[in-house]
């Protein structure tokens, strides 16, 4: 077992007293399974997840969704328990549970009282061997998925954008297609397919369990060792490596369906951690789309909404941590009496804006006291601290990395972030997605198509 | 035993059942007359203030919108500080303002590091943004466009239009009919005077609650809450709300453009005093209230495949809310889930739950509770929901008791004393209505 005090938290080292700094140990199962452990002793209280690493940018093409299906079959029973008999058990301890899915992982999650911990690590091991897939429990549980679909995507207008800019940005990337799948692979999935994603997926040797809350280590690890010790380990398939061609100029597409307000997203290939020309690019990235909008006082609050007064809301967002490379996306409504087209002139000015010009040292220093106060607010919740941990060790990069990216945050400069700007968010690596509002009166078919993201079970 | 979290784990068997302590919880008024709720937490150096007043949309009068108008001109610029300098100041020291509204109440909410530094400059920004927003007239104007287009952009949901459409039916001409975000005509003739007058009526001393909870002690507590309300004038409570309406029920149905039909099934429900409060809570976790387990879940999601979310509650507020239960499926099954959540209400009515159902929903309720307040962010919006209920400081701590004692018997009376299924509103809105 490696126990590490978290010495290079430094600058937050600072602000918090040792009492509440959070101990973190890691240790592995004979089976391969990784185990972390956050000790955070406000309350007598714990959250366990497990995490896969499978999602749906594991799927190839017509069984796309195959992740998210499976997630929500996990729940149906093994052959200890029956149906819903797991959701039964944690409610009946004070529990709460539920799992998520994305393009990179699936985690199934219990906030429960200390005490009731063990329980459900017996449960979690159980179902990670023992699933059964009843055709007639997937009958009925694939028709819900297709409602969440409609739910989430078919009905709701920015969702469809949004899996249109996806399908539409990436050429190769598996990150096109949707997290809960296309209509038509989901009416076309059977159990059988689920069965053998399961026996490819579903292993020690491929999960990690992370255990948050009022827990010593050592009890932890008994506990690991105890429930999923035993369980045999699966071949896990090495994925082919994946490849996005270079993107050679713009791509754009519009999405017309009925709605009241027109809509725009704009996308940048931009690397990620891990994977990129150079270390610090993702966080100059960081920077710049914290320099655009960290809130009100940011560029586009500041210019966009305030200013020219263009746009009723715009927004910045950049994920740093993910399988393979994403986009650095731009998006926003524009205001009554402004296009679209407005808009997004004015989106492109800001990223011209940060091209040809360096940031205010000021800006780069409120981006990083608001990380820095960041880290001592997302103490305060024990999912967001094993969610951390969980998403990156299933990234296969490194827990530790949450406790030294204000360091690298504090290192960059303003170059810095004007070459990420020069480099990546330039027009032939732009994709642009518009939602053009139909009549909202006027029936209009409902093709299939559409978002992914989280989804509850 | 131990402590934790500034709260005592007392786990007593008593002939009623399990008592758990909850965060202690402390309560005194500001000079001024707030009512302060204050619990110490001592682990993060942060601290977390919400200050809430009797001023949501229930006292919009005549203009639908008027309440989250006025709560969303808070942080646009108070005091000396226009809309961006009161950004900047808060942010470039990384502290969070927030600001909301509902039926019952309007708040903001301010997160802080508790440097000294840092924690005096949020302070003396709170009490401007409570006490002296500027209501510029470009600020105005913005945000009435943003309120505009967010309606526009709700009302692209179908769930959201049928649930607009079940209050209107059930509240008739009760201020509860109209939903938070108002319409468009009422957004387009609010004035700033309109916005001046709800503020200096509503955001008052005598109508507002203090919450505070973080890493600081008592006495700094009470120049917290000195300081944030520092600028508010006394003035005076706000009235009491009419009861609400009896009204019958109905089917109503409308189209939208959508591939799923939504159902919002319900009639009045109970207040935050009722005395059948823990029967109706309880008895619902079973019907429909728990998260993955529930009886409308295991009839309309797993038996039938019908539909994703599906579930029920109520919604106490300080005169009766509504009871309701909500799923959404494809057009063509509408019917047949609307007929499933009928049958389904109508069983539980008649029979009751069982006293294993009852016994789960409880043990998940108790055993749950230390879950519901193990961080500063869940404390705080319950200590100011206590607060602004008037419940008594040992609410939580008298919580779990208070479950443990519902049995079948009472779930079964007061469902059937309150909730009748012919009394029952159905608004049904998606493809053909």
């Amino acid at each position: 077992m490696v126990t590490v005090s978290p010495k290079s938290l430094l600058l937050t080292l600072l602000l918090v007293p040792l009492a509440a700094l959070a101990q973190v140990s890691e240790f592995e199962l004979s089976n391969g399974m990784k185990v972390v452990v956050k000790e955070d002793h406000r309350a007598p209280v714990v959250v366990s997840q497990v995490w896969y690493k499978v999602g749906s940018s594991y799927e190839p093409e017509g069984i796309t969704g195959i992740s998210h299906a499976l997630e929500h079959m996990m729940f149906k029973g093994t052959e200890r328990f029956g149906a819903g008999e797991f959701s039964r058990v944690i409610s009946a301890l004070g529990g709460s549970e539920n799992a998520f899915t994305s393009r990179d992982y699936t985690a199934y999650f219990e906030t429960i009282a200390v005490e009731h911990l063990e329980r459900a690590l017996e449960l979690e091991a159980d179902r990670m061997r023992n699933l059964i897939l009843d055709p007639a429990e997937f009958a009925k549980e694939i028709a819900v998925v297709r409602e969440e679909r409609r739910l989430r995507t078919e009905d709701k207008p920015t969702g469809k954008v949004y899996e249109q800019f996806n399908a539409v940005a990436w050429r190769a990337s598996p990150y096109r297609n949707p997290v809960i799948g296309w209509m038509n692979d989901l009416e076309h999935m059977t159990a059988d397919d689920l069965a053998a994603w399961y026996r490819r997926w579903y292993a020690p040797n491929n999960a990690t369990l992370v255990v948050a809350g009022d827990v010593q280590p050592e009890a932890v690890r008994d506990m690991a060792e105890r429930h999923f010790g035993d369980l045999s380990t699966s071949r896990i398939p090495a994925l082919k490596p994946p490849a996005e061609p270079q993107q050679a100029g713009e791509t754009r597409v519009q999405v017309r369906v009925p709605a009241r307000q027109p809509y725009l997203m704009m996308g940048y290939k931009t690397p990620i951690v891990g994977q990129s020309k150079e270390p610090w690019e993702p966080y100059a990235l960081y920077v710049l789309s914290s320099v655009l909008d960290g809130g009100e006082s940011a560029r586009f609050s500041r210019d966009l909404v305030r200013g020219s007064g263009i746009a009723a809301s715009a927004g910045a967002d950049y994920d740093s941590y993910s399988r393979l490379p994403g986009m650095f996306v731009l998006s926003g409504t524009p205001t009554d009496g402004h296009t679209v087209a407005e808009l997004e002139q004015a989106l492109r000015q800001a990223v011209a804006q940060v091209r040809d010009e360096l940031i205010d040292p000021a800006e780069l220093k409120r981006v990083v006291t608001q990380a820095v106060a960041n880290k001592v607010y997302e103490a305060d919740s024990l999912f967001n601290q094993a969610t951390e941990i969980g998403v990156l060790e299933t990234l296969g990069l490194d827990w530790r990395l949450s406790t030294t990216e204000i360091d690298s945050l504090k290192a960059v400069t303003p170059e810095q972030v004007r070459t990420v700007a020069q480099r990546y968010l330039v027009d032939d690596n732009l994709t642009v997605a518009t939602l053009v509002p139909l009549p909202m009166d006027q029936q209009q078919p409902r093709a299939a198509s559409s978002a992914g993201g989280r989804h509850g079970s | 035993m131990a402590v934790k979290h500034g709260w005592v784990l007392l786990v007593l068997l008593l002939a009623g059942g399990l008592v758990q302590a909850g965060p202690s919880v402390e309560s005194w008024h500001t000079s001024r007359g707030a009512k302060v709720m204050f619990v110490h937490a001592p682990e993060l150096p942060m601290v977390d203030v919400r200050v809430v007043v009797d001023g949501g949309s229930a006292r919009d009068g005549g203009l639908p919108g008027l309440s989250r108008f006025t709560n969303a001109m808070l942080s646009e610029g108070a005091g000396e500080w226009d809309a961006g300098a009161m950004a900047l100041r808060l942010e470039e020291r990384g502290i969070q303002l927030g600001s909301g509204s509902l039926r019952d109440m309007a708040w903001i909410s301010v997160r802080s590091l508790t440097d000294a530094d840092v924690l005096a400059v949020a302070l003396e920004s709170a009490q401007a943004v409570l006490a002296s927003p500027r209501f510029d007239q470009d600020a105005v104007e913005r945000v009435r466009q943003q309120l505009q287009i967010g309606l526009r952009h709700s009302l692209q949901s179908p769930g959201t239009v049928a649930a607009r459409r079940f209050y209107r039916t059930l509240y008739a001409d009760h201020p509860y009919a109209h939903d938070p975000d108002g319409d468009d005509a009422s957004l387009s003739k609010i004035t700033v005077d309109d916005l001046q007058r709800f503020h200096r009526r509503y955001y008052v001393a005598e109508n507002a609650i203090v919450a505070i909870v973080g890493a600081v002690d008592r006495k700094t507590a009470e120049s917290i809450a000195e300081q944030v309300t520092g600028g508010l004038a006394a003035g005076q409570h706000a009235p009491p709300l009419p009861p609400v309406p009896t009204v019958s029920g109905g089917e109503l149905h409308e189209a939208f453009p959508s591939s799923q039909t939504h159902i919002y099934v319900g009639q009045s429900g109970m207040s935050r005093h009722d005395p059948d409060y823990f029967a109706l809570y309880v008895g619902n976790h079973v019907l429909g209230g728990g998260s993955l387990v529930s009886t409308l879940g295991e009839e309309v999601r797993n038996k039938r495949g019908l539909s994703y979310s599906v579930y029920s509650y109520f919604s106490p507020m300080r005169v009766d809310g509504p009871f309701l239960m909500v799923a959404q499926t494809k057009n063509d099954q509408a019917e047949q889930a609307l007929k499933v959540m009928r049958d389904t209400l109508e069983r539980f009515v008649e029979d009751g739950p069982s006293e294993d159902e009852l016994e789960a929903a409880k043990q998940n309720l108790i055993g749950g509770f230390p879950l519901r307040v193990s961080s500063n962010a869940q404390i705080v919006e319950y200590i100011a929901m206590m607060g602004f209920y008037d419940y008594p400081l040992d609410w939580l701590d008298t919580l779990t008791g208070k479950l443990a004692a519902v049995d079948v018997a009472q779930v079964r009376d007061a469902f059937r004393r309150r909730i009748s299924a012919p009394a029952g509103i159905a608004v049904i809105v998606g493809g053909n209505g």
